[in-house]
This record gives structure tokens, C-alpha cells and sequence, in this order.
């Protein structure tokens, strides 16, 4: 049977992508499933799986080239099948396939069923969550009281190790992950993820003038001054009881779990614009902005006001790491409610961040600096960091971000209140 | 409150509607100066003469067509079958007679008639003695279906079958007859019909079934709790009408479902009920549903063979722990 | 139509039989007049079904009894009002015979809301509940034991009603029909069995499936069995008036051997003729055993009927034919609603229907 082989939307934003390599060659045999090639998206290097087995006939696109998402960048077929009418995009291109190939790969043919999970299909047991490199938009076998539960928990099911049949993810396997709190997957909000909040007349006139006023996001900022001196100690008395296991907690690690606690705190503002209401998070899902060699990816820490400072800064790294090498999976930097972007450690003092649509809030965060300041009448020098946040103003009104800004920096300033 | 046998509850279910009124008749084969093959009849002859009380001959078809025709008259006829497994012979008139008359006739003929009998295996009786005739009858719109497993419930829903206006294959079992159990003794004790009933409550795993087999669900939900597993046993008790909310209740409580029936599974009533859990309440799911079933053969006679067949605690069991994944 | 064509038979002998036809039968003009326009209605309806059936007003089956009108007229018209009659599927004439309206039944035949049955029961299943007219019934032999359950209610309500259940030749090789017959001798039932003896189901001949006639069948169960003429509709109409009396004395059923003849295939759909009988031997038995025209020819004889009168009971039975096609015609067709309706008399506390649908009644 001909298979051809496509470039395929890797990214929820994808529209073309560019062929690092090929990791199979004209002529190699391959078997459905087996990874064909690395292709570079818009955001990160992903792996292009075959679609169908018999051996790799033809290579249309050179590594290199770019294709767009639905043109045809190979075939495969049995080894003595006619394949001389695929068609396949030319050489290095870069150019745009024709719309009759997108389409095509929209409705693949190749007698894949990509809706309904399948007892039967060997691809189906192959596919669920024990191997996480599968994107979540794949097949995962899942019972269908795990899907359910586990979308109201905000998990992954992909990231979930089935313990049914063939690796079928059931409700105890979706019950313990909420428990155990497996990279990202693990925990889970308890109760619903979020509230949709109905908007009123006047919430869409103040939204709609907002926006005339001030491009389509309408920005307004606000500063706070902390003092880190509290913070400053808890981290070293937390970074000596982490010494035994080799880890370390960073500041911004502890500006992420207050940042995390606080929007708890104030569902508010951790929240999105939606046409006709906002949606409240009750869980938080932090984007923290991280810089690569050629821009700027946003990994996210889930459900990071239900986890520990270590738990947090571990898996930051493990994202960052894997965000510099754009090995992460789209699932892993889409989806946040509320980010954070911290620019102290290149010595800036102060600095506006740009809100990453469709979350409300972003935090600009400056270096912790010894600073001049008057305490009980007294001019003493304190460690002190500016925070600035970037407030959607559809969502967040500048008391209710004044009010969010006031418990971080209680937090901040009194660790101890992120365990109130 | 009295405790008496499944025989007994029916025959005082019979008895109080005949008294209540003089338009039911028991007809059927050695119901009357025999008492009943099964004695369900005893002392009803007596009571009510042989006007009331009819011995029929060995004909099926004739009185059971009898019956239908009396029906159409306005009479409410009790039909016994000495048991189910005779009844092919009359199928036909509850079928294409009984089922469809009120259709056909576009609402002039009601059909207040009861076809009751046992029905199921009892022991090393053979295949032709030995079957579960539900689905036959379930099959077609018109017919209502009902399966007793207590006395309790023997005598609740035979009095409500009786007052019904459409025709009723009212399903009793050979091996209950003797079976104890309190019954409440009120003229008007009526069980309605499409009214499930949970035999006993869990969390972990749903056993749906209906008729004898709710002994063979408890036998196995006991086993299970050893193990620390708590089952649902819900006794659909009529299986047209058919109380989906109590099958959509116990499916969102365990998301687990195994079904119990002493028939075949081919086209059986299991088949039909996990068909509608799946259209229905899919989102609940956490397994397949499984089914216990007999096995798909005739009924053998030799006792090892007959046992083999038969649906048991151990078959319960064992797809329970399948549909826990254990 | 053959049927009204003057056949002129000369001499006074010919008024002497006739005479003592209708004497012998104890009918007098009045009756036997009705009994002619009865047969004329009859005959007048199933022709206007068979044009119905053949524009494709008519769907399904559909089953003539043209040649068999005695079979309504003299069977039904002696019985009284709460006597019971019970049918098989060639049944529109003793529908209307018993006293649903003819229009009703046409309609029922169009399949359209002013039937009986609304149309869900079409041809094969009319039913007149308010007349005692206890169905059409489909399947052969199906019937006969449906009848012996009315004619046990007429007795366990002692009552003085008698059931007269029709059925073809081809139903005294069922089980039901013994069965019922069986149980109609034990328990003395009031019941009149009638084979109409039309000599073939469908399209095997009676003699071909059985070594005994059809009134030696009731014998053995020791019903009282009798043979009558069913194409003289006097000799049949006598034979139910006297039996129906003897029954409701508490005599206990009877049967009745009715030799006819169809003069149409055994439905719309199979021939008149072919393999099973040929066409001369129908054309044979039109000509000499068409029950109109031998009513017809008595009452000439016997100087009760002339040719302008019979052409105006013909006209009057022509225009009860047309009314009923227009009726039904004009009748609505059953709306989707209906599909769901009559299922179930009562509603329980469960779901009663399987195909997805919400509500349970």
C-alpha cells in the first residue's frame, strides 16, 4: 500500500516546518510508527511518524527545506510498487503546498482512525502513556470515565501510565497520578479547573473601549517594591535542608511558588478573555519565560500552587533544559494562566513584560538589589526587588490586580504567609 | 409481615386478586384438581370452583390462544405454562395475538392476560427442559416481561402483572419455589412494574441481573467483600418496562458494570442493556462491560457438564475482578 | 357485470321452485331483498378495492372474497347484535357485514386514520370492537382458538351471545384448530366454526393435503358438523339462523362446512388462475356458482325483483362502493406521531420502548 508521507501539524500553531533531518534514508525499510524524520515547528524539534510500512521509496523534501503543514514530503510503499505518480513538494522548497494536499492531510486516508481508541489495532497498544514522547493530541487508550476525569482534573492523559489492558488508562491510574503528581501530569486541582464568569454590560463596554484605546490587548501596569530579607533567609535555611539531596532552590523558584500561592488566592487575575465571559482558573498553570538561543519559550509548571519550592524549581530546569535543546512537546508550553518573567539575573532593576494571549497577567520581575530604604524612620539598607505586572485590563481591574500584588508581597515578605 | 415460600407468596398473589375480581381465571395444565405441577395453585380449585380454576388440556397453543380471545373479551385471563420451555408451542399466539392486538387494533383491545410459568434450568433436566425464555418475549414491543427472584417479590409483582392492562410473561423459577423470604401480607401490596430494585449496595463494581440469578450475584458480591470489594447488585426485577435510571444510577456509582442472566448471550438481555449503558452513560465507563451468561450451547444433561454451563458465583467473580482490572 | 344481466327463465315451474326456495328457508321478500343488496354492496366494494389496489391506493396484501359474498350476507345477517364474529384475513365483506361502516373499512384500506385501526392495520387486521367484530387475524388457523376464548367469556359471564368464527380450508391443518376445537367440545363453548370451503389455500387444492373432507374434521372431537351450500346465501343464511339458535340454547359448538368458491386469485398479488386451476374451470363455477346471480334468478322467478329494481339496488350498492373510495380517499394519513401510539396500554414506572426514544409510553 502507497503511504504518503506528509508534513504534519506538530504544534497547535503550526503552519509549516522545516526538516532538520531524516532519520530514515530512500530505500530503508520502515514499519508504521517508526520515527521518519526531526522536524523544527515553530517551536520546538518534533518527530514525524510513519503512517503506514513497506520501505522509504522517495524523499521530496532535503533537510533543510521547509514544507508546508499538509504537503507531501516522502512516500513510502512495498518495494516493488508503482510510485511514480506521488507527487511531492519540490526539492529545498520552502514553498507552500497546494491546498488539495492540506486538505488531504487534514482527512489522512490511510485507514487511520485517529478519533475513537481502539481495542483491537497493534498501533493503539503501542500508543498510550507510557511513553510520553506521543503528543497528547494522539491516541491514548483511556477508559472513557478516565478521560473524563482526568479532563476535569486538568491531566494529561498522555502523561498517565495505563495499568488496564494493552496500557489502557483507567479511573485508579488517572486517581493515583492526581495523588502522585508525576512531572506536570501528577497533580491536580481538585474540584473544577476553572469558573467561567458571565461578562456584564458594563465589563463588555469598559472591554470594548479598552481595546480602542489601546491595541487588542489593553495593557496597564502596575509596581510593587519587596523586601526579599525574610525570603532571602527561608532560602538559605531550605537550600541547608535540600543540601543532603544535592538540590538547590533558586530566587526565582521562590517568586515562582508565591507568585503560584498568591494567584490562588485571586482567581481574578489568574484568568483569560473569552468572547461573552472570563474564564477563572482555579488551578495554576505557570508559564515561565525562558530564553533560547533564537527567542523566547514560555514552559509550564502545572498546577504549581499545589507543589513544593524544590518540586517547582526541578522541574523548571527540566523544561528550561529541554526548551534550550526545543525538545519540548506542545502540550508542555501551552496552556499557562498566568507567567512570569524574571530578568534580575541579567542585572535588570525594572521592566514591563508582554502578556502571552490568551492569559490575563504576566509578572516582570527585577534582580534583588541592596537599596536604601526607611524603616521605622530610619534610612537602612534592605534587599529589595521591583515587580511589575502587565494586567489585562478586560480581566483585571487595577484594584484587583493592586489587591493580588498586596498578598505576593506579604508572601514574599513573610514566607511563613504562603503556608496561611 | 409473614415468611413464606415463593410458592406460597405467589399462590396468596393469586388467590387475593381472584377475590378482588371475579374476572380473573387461572387456566393452564394440572392447575386445578392437581394443585399445580408446581403447587403454586394449591387449594384454589377449592376455593373458586372450576369455572375459575381450569385444567387444560396438553395444548399450549389452544389456551393460550383461549386466553388471548377471552382477553379481547374483557376477561383477565392468568395462563399457566407448567413451564416456559412448553410455551414455544404457544409463542405464536403471544406474539403475533397477545403483543400486537392493542396495536392493531389501534387502541380497542386491551390485552390484560398473564403468561406465568417457570422458566430457566432447574436440575440435570436437559436441554429441552432447561432454557431461559426471556428474551423471546422481550423481544417484542407489546409484551412486558417480569422476573421475580423473591417472594417478596413473587407476590408484589404478580398482583401488579394482573391488574395491568397489556400482556405480561410473568418468569418464575423452579429452584426459588422453596425459597423463604418475608413478605408483606396487605391485600394491596403491589410492586409496580419498571421498578428496579438494589439487592445490595457497593461502591467498586455493578452486578446487574434479574430473575434467579440475583442469588448468584449475592452469592459472588459476598466473595467479593472478602476480598474488600463492595458490589451493586441491582435486580432489574422487570425487564419491560425497564428502569434505566436505577442501570444509569449504579453505573455512574461504580463505572464498573458485569451482567448476570441465566440465557444465552446471543441477542440476550445483557446485550441489550450494555448497549444502552454505551449509548447512554459511555463517560462513565472505566471497563468493558462484561456479561455472565450461560454458555452458548444446550443445556447438557451429564451434572458436570450442566454445571459448566450454568452461570455461577465463580464466573461472577472472576469478570468482576476483570472489569476491576485486578 | 354478469351478475345483473337478465337470464330469463321461462315456465311456471321456474316460480313454483323459486317460491319454495325462499318458503322452505322460512325468508320472506323484505329479507331476501337485503340479503341481495347486501351481496350487491359486497361485491361492489371488492371490485372498487381491487381498482384501488391496482392505481396503488392499496398496498399489501388484499384479499377478496368476490364469489364468497354469501359467506357475509348469510352467515352474519342472522346473528344478533351482541353475537361475537371473529375472522381470519379475508374479511373486509364480514367487517361491514357485522356493521362497520363501509367507509371505515375502505379507509382502513388506504391505510389512512379513518380506519378502525388508523391505518395501522391495514387489510388483514379490522377490527370493530363497538360491534363485536373481533378482528381480522393473519396468520392461518390463528383464530380459531381466539374464538374459543370469546365463546369462554360468553360462558363465565353467562351470557346469551354466540361467537361465529370464520376460517379457510387451509386452517383445519393447523394445531390451533384442533386444539380449539378440542377445548370448544370439552367446555361446551358457544361457537359456531366456519370453514369457508373455498377448495384451495392459496393455490394447493384441499383434496391435495388432506384424506378426509372438511366435515369429517370436527368429527373425531364430537362437534356436530353440517354442509352447506355457501353460494346459495338462503340455505346459508338458514343454516346460521337455526345453528346460532341451537348454540345460544347452550348446545355447545357446531361446525360448519361452507362449500364456496373465489372467483379472484387467493390476494391481489397471485393469479385467478394457472398452475392450480385452469380458467375454464373458473369461468365454469362463475357461471354457475355466482351467488348473486342465483339469488337473483330466485327472486325473479319468484316475481319479487325485476330488472329496473335490480339495476337500482346495483346502483345504490355502485354508489356506496364510490362513497367509501372517496372517504378513504379523503381521510388523512396517519401522522408520524401515531408510529408510537397503541404500543402499550399502560406506561408502568419504566422505560417500554428500545429505539433511543426519551419517553416511555
Amino acid at each position: 500500500m502507497v503511504t504518503k508521507v506528509h508534513m504534519e501539524a506538530l504544534s497547535p500553531t503550526m503552519e509549516e516546518g522545516q526538516l532538520v533531518r531524516w532519520l530514515k534514508g530512500e530505500g530503508d525499510d520502515v514499519s508504521n510508527g517508526d520515527i521518519l524524520a526531526e522536524i523544527e515547528t515553530d517551536k520546538a524539534t518534533m518527530e514525524l511518524v510513519a503512517r503506514g510500512g513497506g520501505v522509504l521509496r522517495k524523499i521530496f523534501l532535503e533537510e533543510g527545506g521547509t514544507a508546508a503543514v499538509g504537503a507531501v514530503i516522502g512516500v513510502i510503499a512495498d518495494a516493488d510498487e508503482d510510485v511514480s505518480d506521488v507527487e511531492g513538494v519540490s526539492g529545498g522548497g520552502g514553498g507552500a503546498a497546494p491546498a488539495a494536499a492540506a486538505q488531504d492531510a487534514g482527512a489522512p486516508d490511510e485507514g487511520k482512525d485517529d478519533e475513537a481508541p481502539s481495542e483491537a489495532g497493534s498501533e493503539a497498544a503501542e500508543a498510550p502513556a507510557v511513553q510520553p514522547s506521543t503528543a497528547s493530541t494522539g491516541r491514548v487508550k483511556a477508559s472513557p470515565v478516565a478521560r473524563r476525569l482526568a479532563e476535569d482534573a486538568g491531566i494529561d492523559l498522555g502523561r498517565v501510565q495505563g495499568s488496564g489492558p494493552g496500557g489502557r488508562v483507567v479511573k485508579r491510574d488517572v486517581e493515583e497520578a492526581k495523588e502522585k503528581g508525576v512531572s506536570g501530569a501528577g497533580l491536580a486541582h481538585s474540584g473544577p479547573e476553572y469558573e467561567d464568569v458571565p461578562v456584564s454590560q458594563m465589563r463588555k463596554a469598559i472591554a470594548k473601549r479598552l481595546v480602542q484605546s489601546i491595541g487588542p490587548i489593553p495593557t496597564f501596569y502596575l509596581t510593587i517594591d519587596v523586601d526579599m530579607g525574610r525570603m532571602l533567609d527561608a532560602r538559605k535555611r531550605i537550600n541547608a535542608m535540600l543540601e543532603a539531596q544535592g538540590q538547590k532552590v533558586s530566587i526565582n523558584d521562590l517568586v515562582l511558588k508565591a507568585t503560584a500561592a498568591a494567584l490562588a488566592r485571586h482567581p481574578e487575575c489568574n484568568a483569560q478573555w473569552h468572547d461573552g465571559f472570563i474564564r477563572r482558573y482555579n488551578a495554576v498553570h505557570l508559564g515561565v519565560a525562558v530564553a533560547i538561543d533564537d527567542g523566547l519559550i514560555t514552559p509550564i509548571v502545572r498546577n504549581a500552587h499545589l507543589k513544593g519550592v524544590a518540586a517547582i524549581g526541578t522541574e523548571v530546569r527540566e523544561l528550561a533544559g529541554r526548551a534550550r535543546e526545543k525538545k519540548l512537546q506542545p502540550d508542555e508550553y501551552t496552556g499557562a494562566t498566568f507567567s512570569v518573567s524574571n530578568l534580575g539575573m541579567f542585572g535588570i532593576h525594572e521592566f514591563t513584560a508582554i502578556i502571552n494571549p490568551p492569559e490575563a497577567g504576566i509578572l516582570a520581575v527585577g534582580g534583588v538589589e541592596e537599596t536604601p530604604v526607611v524603616v521605622d524612620g530610619e534610612l537602612v539598607v534592605r534587599p529589595r526587588m521591583r515587580v511589575t505586572m502587565s494586567c489585562d485590563h478586560r480581566v483585571i481591574d487595577g484594584a484587583q490586580g493592586s489587591r493580588y500584588l498586596q498578598t505576593l508581597r506579604a508572601m514574599l515578605e513573610e514566607p511563613a504567609a504562603i503556608l496561611v | 409481615m409473614a415468611v413464606m415460600t415463593y410458592r406460597e407468596a405467589l399462590n396468596a398473589a393469586l388467590r387475593e386478586e381472584m377475590e378482588r375480581d371475579p374476572d380473573v381465571f387461572l387456566m393452564g395444565e394440572e392447575v386445578a384438581e392437581y394443585d399445580g405441577a408446581y403447587k403454586v395453585s394449591k387449594g384454589l380449585l377449592e376455593e373458586f370452583g372450576d369455572q375459575r380454576v381450569v385444567d387444560s388440556p396438553i395444548s399450549e397453543l389452544g389456551f393460550t390462544g383461549l386466553g388471548v380471545g377471552a382477553a379481547m373479551a374483557g376477561l383477565r385471563p392468568v395462563i399457566e405454562f407448567m413451564t416456559f420451555n412448553f410455551a414455544f408451542l404457544a409463542i405464536d399466539q403471544v406474539i403475533n395475538s397477545a403483543a400486537k392486538m392493542y396495536y392493531m387494533s389501534a387502541g380497542q383491545f386491551p390485552m390484560p392476560i398473564v403468561f406465568r410459568g417457570p422458566t430457566g434450568a432447574a436440575l440435570q433436566l436437559s436441554a429441552q427442559h432447561s432454557q431461559a425464555c426471556e428474551t423471546y418475549y422481550s423481544h417484542a414491543p407489546g409484551c412486558k416481561v417480569v422476573t421475580p427472584g423473591t417472594p417478596a417479590d413473587a407476590k408484589g409483582l404478580l398482583k401488579a402483572s394482573i391488574r395491568d392492562n397489556d400482556p405480561v410473561a410473568f418468569m418464575e423459577g423452579e429452584l426459588l419455589y422453596n425459597m423463604k423470604g418475608e413478605v408483606p401480607d396487605d391485600d394491596d401490596f403491589i410492586i409496580p412494574l419498571g421498578v428496579a430494585d438494589l439487592k445490595r449496595e457497593g461502591s467498586d463494581v455493578s452486578i446487574i441481573t434479574h430473575g434467579k440469578m440475583i442469588h448468584v450475584a449475592l452469592q459472588a458480591a459476598q466473595r467479593l467483600e472478602k476480598d474488600g470489594i463492595e458490589a451493586d447488585v441491582l435486580d432489574l426485577r422487570t425487564i419491560r418496562p425497564l428502569d434505566m435510571d436505577a442501570i444509569l444510577d449504579t453505573v455512574a456509582k461504580t463505572n464498573r458494570v458485569v451482567y448476570v442472566e441465566e440465557g444465552w448471550p446471543y441477542a440476550g438481555t445483557g446485550a441489550q442493556i450494555t448497549s444502552m449503558i454505551q449509548e447512554e452513560a459511555f463517560d462513565h465507563l472505566d471497563a468493558p462491560i462484561l456479561r455472565v451468561t450461560q454458555a452458548d450451547v444446550p443445556m447438557p444433561y451429564a451434572k458436570g457438564l450442566e454445571a459448566l454451563a450454568k452461570p455461577s458465583a465463580d464466573r461472577v467473580v472472576e469478570a468482576c475482578s476483570r472489569v476491576l482490572y485486578r | 357485470m354478469a351478475e345483473t344481466k337478465t337470464r330469463r327463465k321461462s315456465g311456471g315451474n321456474h316460480k313454483k321452485e323459486s317460491v319454495a326456495a325462499l318458503e322452505k328457508h322460512g325468508i320472506d321478500e323484505a329479507l331476501a331483498l337485503q340479503l341481495l343488496s347486501d351481496m350487491l354492496l359486497y361485491r361492489r366494494f371488492e371490485e372498487k378495492a381491487e381498482e384501488a389496489y391496482a392505481i396503488g391506493k392499496i398496498g399489501g396484501f388484499c384479499h377478496l372474497h368476490i364469489g364468497q359474498e354469501a359467506g357475509a350476507a348469510g352467515c352474519i345477517r342472522p346473528l344478533a347484535e351482541d353475537d361475537y364474529v371473529i375472522t381470519a384475513y379475508r374479511e373486509h365483506t364480514q367487517a361491514i357485514a357485522k356493521g362497520i361502516d363501509p367507509k371505515a373499512v375502505m379507509a382502513e384500506l388506504y391505510g389512512r386514520v379513518d380506519g378502525p385501526s388508523r391505518g395501522k392495520g391495514g387489510s388483514m387486521h379490522i377490527y370493530g370492537g363497538d360491534v363485536r367484530f373481533m378482528g381480522g387475524h393473519g396468520i392461518v388457523g390463528g383464530q380459531v382458538p381466539l374464538a374459543a376464548g370469546i365463546a369462554w367469556k360468553i360462558k363465565y359471564k353467562k351470557e346469551d351471545s354466540v361467537v361465529v368464527c370464520f376460517m379457510g380450508d387451509a386452517a383445519v391443518n393447523q394445531g390451533a384448530f384442533h386444539e380449539a376445537l378440542n377445548m370448544a367440545a370439552v367446555w361446551e363453548l358457544p361457537a359456531i366454526f366456519v370453514v369457508e370451503n373455498n377448495e384451495y389455500g392459496m393455490g394447493t387444492a384441499f383434496s391435495r393435503i388432506s384424506e378426509t373432507d372438511v366435515a369429517e374434521r370436527a368429527l373425531s372431537y364430537g362437534i356436530p358438523s353440517s354442509s352447506v351450500n355457501g353460494q346459495d346465501v338462503l340455505e346459508t343464511y338458514a343454516a346460521f339462523r337455526d345453528l346460532a339458535e341451537e348454540v345460544r340454547g347452550g348446545g355447545g359448538p357446531r361446525f360448519v362446512d361452507l362449500q364456496t368458491y373465489r372467483f379472484r386469485g387467493h390476494s391481489m398479488s397471485d393469479p385467478v388462475s394457472g398452475t392450480y386451476r385452469s380458467t375454464e374451470e373458473v369461468e365454469e363455477r362463475k357461471k354457475k356458482d355466482d351467488p348473486i346471480a342465483m339469488l337473483r334468478d330466485t327472486l325473479f322467478g319468484a316475481g319479487l325483483l325485476d330488472q329496473d329494481k335490480l339495476e337500482e339496488l346495483d346502483a345504490e350498492a355502485r354508489a356506496l362502493a364510490s362513497e367509501a373510495a372517496d372517504f378513504a380517499d379523503a381521510s388523512a394519513h396517519p401522522a408520524a406521531e401515531e408510529l408510537f401510539h397503541h404500543v402499550w396500554a399502560e406506561e408502568n414506572h419504566g422505560r417500554l420502548f428500545f429505539d433511543g426514544r426519551e419517553r416511555n409510553g
